[in-house]
């Protein structure tokens, strides 16, 4: 998994311009795009349809998304182990999510490896990124 | 007259040492630590755990209570620094290395009052939510004053 993560991983941070600093969520989400057209040239975009069901869905293990950042990610989510609240995740809620491109790689490495036990695949991330980004 | 004044004042500086002991501004505030230990958790005062157990903390972060909270490693080296330095005097009886704020003598005898349900509440979820009773714990501020128990 690591050997294809990788070089997407690079694809990612190579096609943003300015990585570190605030990007606008439309910036990250075609940076994504590029990426996943780099890793599989039958790319056919990414569904938001997709990513809510993904979103939802525990994949087998214990958690979803939606266990920390609940089924309407414009709410206050909570942490399932400890209780604490987490800020929402949709940018309708929340304008500061996905501008820093950075950090988003760094909560989807970890998140996906709790949720699924392994690194998400870009096209994933692109579902998931478009479901959060059309919520209202 | 002189050994009641004595008394007095032990009793002044022994109050005033334990108020002391409820807040630990060392490090919690650090924008950095806020950011990358602050997100799922409090930022837990660096003072209340040994630099013993911040070390064996930092060794397993990908796998931190069955949570991936790994970090790269110029984040963690700074991190290390700064808890290390703010890190609490090891207990001399504590035995192996503890790992949770919970196990340590000092936290069960603040909480040995509480009433049960208390942390059976919903609200609160988890002993590590320090942040349901205490009011200031994002600022390292745990003074019996800000506490409100959840209804």
């Amino acid at each position: 998994m690591n050997g294809t993560f990788k070089p997407l991983a690079a694809a990612v941070l190579l096609a943003l311009p300015g990585w570190a600093g605030a990007e606008p969520p439309a910036d990250l989400i075609r940076a994504y795009a590029a990426a996943a057209r780099e890793a599989s040239p039958g790319f056919a975009g990414f569904s938001a349809q997709r990513g809510q069901a993904w979103f939802a869905a525990t994949h087998g293990g214990e958690w979803s998304c939606a266990s920390c950042h609940t089924h309407d990610p414009r709410q206050t989510g909570r942490h399932a182990r400890t209780g604490k609240p987490i800020a929402p995740l949709a940018p309708a809620a929340n304008a500061e999510r996905f501008t820093w491109p950075d950090k988003v790689e760094k909560w989807f490495r970890r998140n996906c490896n709790d949720v699924l036990g392994r690194a998400c695949t870009v096209q994933e991330k692109g579902d998931v990124l478009a479901y959060l980004m059309g919520l209202k | 007259m002189i050994r009641r004044s004595y008394l007095a004042l032990a009793g002044l500086l022994m109050m005033a040492s334990a108020a002391g002991a409820e807040r630990f501004p060392g490090g919690v505030t650090d924008p950095l630590y806020q950011a990358e230990c602050g997100s799922c958790h409090v930022a837990y005062p660096p003072e209340l755990l040994p630099a013993r157990s911040w070390e064996a903390l930092l060794a397993g972060l990908d796998h931190h209570f069955g949570v991936d909270a790994g970090l790269d490693g110029p984040t963690l080296s700074r991190l290390r620094d700064l808890l290390v330095h703010h890190a609490g005097r090891a207990d001399p009886h504590a035995g192996p290395v503890r790992l949770r704020i919970t196990q340590t003598r000092w936290f069960q005898r603040e909480h040995q009052e509480l009433p049960r349900h208390v942390w059976r509440s919903p609200k609160v979820g988890s002993p590590a939510n320090c942040g349901a009773c205490h009011r200031g714990a994002d600022e390292g501020d745990y003074d019996e004053q800000r506490v409100s128990l959840p209804r």
